[in-house]
């Protein structure tokens, strides 16, 4: 299926939750409500018509006054790929987690949570990944002020 | 006989430990020797490539993708520079694709000569590894010659190549081609069909099919557990659709589809088909064209996104790259094979003794900073 | 006539430290402690072509027994702490070769966030080998030099 017939099903079926669709990308994108995520997702995964059994990529992005969530799915029985995204809000960037729906997604979230801050309602075991349990903030935002000790170690050196 | 009262016991195989993969962590609960739960911690190696990525320009970029994967970090370099051509439309001379493939086919002979020589290390057997550290030196030879770098090369830049072949390189990758075919089964017949080897590894941590995609497994993992899939074949880059090559996949030969063994062997036909494609190459070699690089000032693409994966030794690599006109990028997202990888662990090594742990994480072929970046 | 000409050839005489030292400097058992791209550098020197045994030099995997380490890689914020306790582990005389220039001061990863600007914040260093990864030549290199350095120690004089 094209992009644009997936997109015409999800509109069909979900008609409140698909809020945004570019075509003119180099891959055509379609933006849904955080609320929907797991109707989508569900749907998009168990339909045969779809069939995305593989989570190719889920990426957390600051993008000024939203975070977002984006993620790349692809199928093995049809050979198609597809790109949704999910925008939230930056003072409470909460989403309905996929962990229940691919179990790849189980460490992309983990991941997302801790560098970028997106909190994922209804993960099995959200906590910091790749950071240590004790460092304050998360890094890939926009706005992150990079620390000058950790542990009581001095991390500056004589050019800065 | 009375009841003997035992405990489950935690057990922490540290950040520093004897395996070869890199520094990662593993709290184990085992009753004795069986493991009830295996919880992989990660990030003793996050260097924050992903952060680096928005404060360096597009070119400049390239020497950290190289340290991504640096067993194999012509591949590293080939996704990025791919991605970007196709967000800034730059497009690459000819002699220049067959540059890259020839030198990306080399690296991955020798990443898949660090994987099997290090499972063979981490099983026991002490001796294969040497031996592929010695091939692995001539393929070095051959990459210094053309780049003047022995790991990470930075030779792939963005619109071509760094260097051109100097002369008589091509005939050295086919000398060193024709000799390392007849040293694949002197390798078969030291490691893979030995008794003990077959035995560690047999039925070890099987990974059925249906796990494997719902963890999004790639490349020769997932391979092994019976998915016929290969980017080089099914979603062609590159100059890959003019070369004939076949996919190895895992058919259970000495126990069931999906085991470590499967994993094994797959990475030791794959270098045989890589053989065959540096084969190729030369043979199509165009030596009228003389560009090997496109002439780009500096790259600023226009405003947009795309995703791009290639086929690295050790699974797909993604680079998602979102970019607002100017020389840096907003935002680079980097999906390595290794992590998922890493995230199956947890599930496969619930009922493995411990000493199965360590077969494990070396069949799986993971390197630490693919996980952490 | 002296001493020294009145023995046979089969007599060596020296001073106890220069034995001490001789036989120190002949068996340098290093850590085998690579973080990163560094480590394959150092497993390629342990290796055929470039061999660190000739030098009575073998890897131990345990910081007990050796008398070396070779920081290979770098020193993230997260690991930073476990390597001191690595270097308390370790029996004097010990010495700490840092090698490649992430363990020399941050390398091309200064601009990072959770990244150590040198192995230094934390541990004495004897011997920096600068690089990206270093030569096996120039990891042999650094080797020869703190065998130079144990030549000149001197143990009895307190």
């Amino acid at each position: 299926m094209t992009p644009e017939e997936i997109h015409s099903l999800l509109a069909e079926t979900f008609p409140d939750d698909v809020l945004a669709w570019d075509p003119s990308a180099k891959d055509p994108f379609v933006v849904i409500r955080p609320d929907g995520t797991p109707g989508v997702m569900r749907f998009l995964k168990e339909d045969p018509r779809t069939a995305f059994d593989f989570l190719d990529n889920l990426s957390g992005v600051d993008l000024g006054e939203r975070l977002c969530v984006v993620y790349h799915l692809f199928s093995f029985a049809h050979r198609h790929r597809f790109v949704v995204k999910v925008e939230a809000r930056r003072d409470d960037p909460r989403v309905p987690t996929a962990a229940l729906i691919w179990r790849g997604a189980r460490w992309f979230e983990r991941e997302a949570y801790d560098l970028i801050g997106i909190q994922f309602v209804g993960h099995p075991d959200l906590r910091r990944i790749m950071l240590p349990d004790d460092w304050e903030g998360h890094p890939l935002r926009k706005d992150y002020v990079y620390p000058t000790h950790y542990a009581g170690i001095d991390n500056r050196r004589e050019y800065d | 006989m009375a009841e003997i009262k035992t405990e489950e016991m935690v057990l922490n195989m540290g950040p520093h430990h004897p395996s070869t993969h890199g520094v990662l962590r593993f709290i184990l609960k085992t009753d004795g020797e069986i493991v009830h739960e295996c919880l992989p911690d990660v990030g003793y190696l996050h260097r924050s490539i992903e952060k680096i990525g928005e404060l360096m320009t597009f070119q400049g970029f390239v020497p950290y993708t190289d340290r991504v994967d640096y067993v194999a970090s012509m591949n590293s370099n080939l996704a990025y520079c791919t991605a970007v051509e196709k967000l800034a439309g730059i497009e690459v001379p000819r002699r220049a694709e067959f540059l890259r493939i020839l030198v990306c086919e080399l690296n991955r002979i020798s990443s898949h000569l660090i994987a099997v020589g290090a499972l063979a290390m981490d099983v026991g057997a002490v001796t294969p590894f040497p031996y592929a550290l010695r091939e692995r030196e001539r393929i070095n030879d051959l990459l210094e010659e053309v780049c003047g770098a022995r790991l990470t090369y930075n030779y792939i830049w963005i619109g071509g190549v760094s260097f051109d072949a100097t002369p008589g390189w091509l005939d050295k990758i086919l000398h060193f081609v024709e000799t390392f075919e007849n040293i694949i089964p002197e390798f078969n017949r030291l490691i893979s069909g030995n008794k003990i080897f077959v035995e560690r590894l047999r039925d070890v941590a099987i990974v059925p099919r249906e796990m494997a995609i719902d963890y999004s497994l790639s490349g020769p993992n997932l391979r092994a557990s019976g998915v016929d899939w290969d980017l080089r074949r099914d979603e062609p880059y590159s100059i890959y659709p003019e070369l004939e090559f076949d996919v190895p996949l895992g058919h259970g030969e000495c126990g069931t589809v999906g085991d470590s063994y499967d994993r094994f062997i797959v990475r030791v036909r794959e270098m045989e088909q890589s053989c065959r494609i540096l084969r190729q190459c030369i043979a199509k070699f165009p030596h009228d064209q003389p560009d090997f690089r496109a002439k780009v000032k500096t790259v600023k693409p226009p405003p947009g996104e795309v995703f791009v994966r290639t086929e690295a030794p050790r699974g797909e690599q993604g680079y998602y790259l979102i970019s607002d006109g100017t020389a840096k990028a907003s935002r680079v997202r980097i999906r390595t094979g290794s992590f998922t990888a890493m995230a199956i662990i947890e599930e496969i090594a619930v009922g493995c003794m411990i000493a199965d742990v360590i077969a494990i994480i070396a069949s799986l072929d993971v390197v630490a900073p693919e996980i952490d970046r | 006539m002296s001493l020294y000409r009145s023995m046979p050839d089969t007599v060596l005489t020296t001073t106890v430290d220069k034995l001490l030292n001789w036989s120190r400097l002949s068996s340098l058992w290093y850590l085998l402690f690579g973080l990163a791209c560094c480590a394959i550098e150092l497993m390629q020197t342990g290796g055929p072509r470039a061999d660190l045994d000739r030098f009575g030099s073998v890897p131990r995997a345990t910081p007990r027994q050796s008398d070396l380490i070779i920081i290979a890689g770098t020193i993230t914020l997260k690991m930073a702490t476990r390597i001191k306790l690595l270097y308390e582990q370790m029996p004097y005389p010990k010495y700490v070769i840092s090698m490649g220039s992430c363990s020399n001061s941050g390398g091309l990863f200064s601009y990072a966030y959770s990244v150590l600007r040198g192995i230094d914040k934390m541990i004495p260093v004897d011997v920096y080998i600068p690089g990206c990864p270093p030569r096996p030549e120039a990891l042999t290199e650094s080797l020869l030099a703190i065998q130079e350095q144990i030549k000149k120690e001197k143990f009895l004089v307190r």
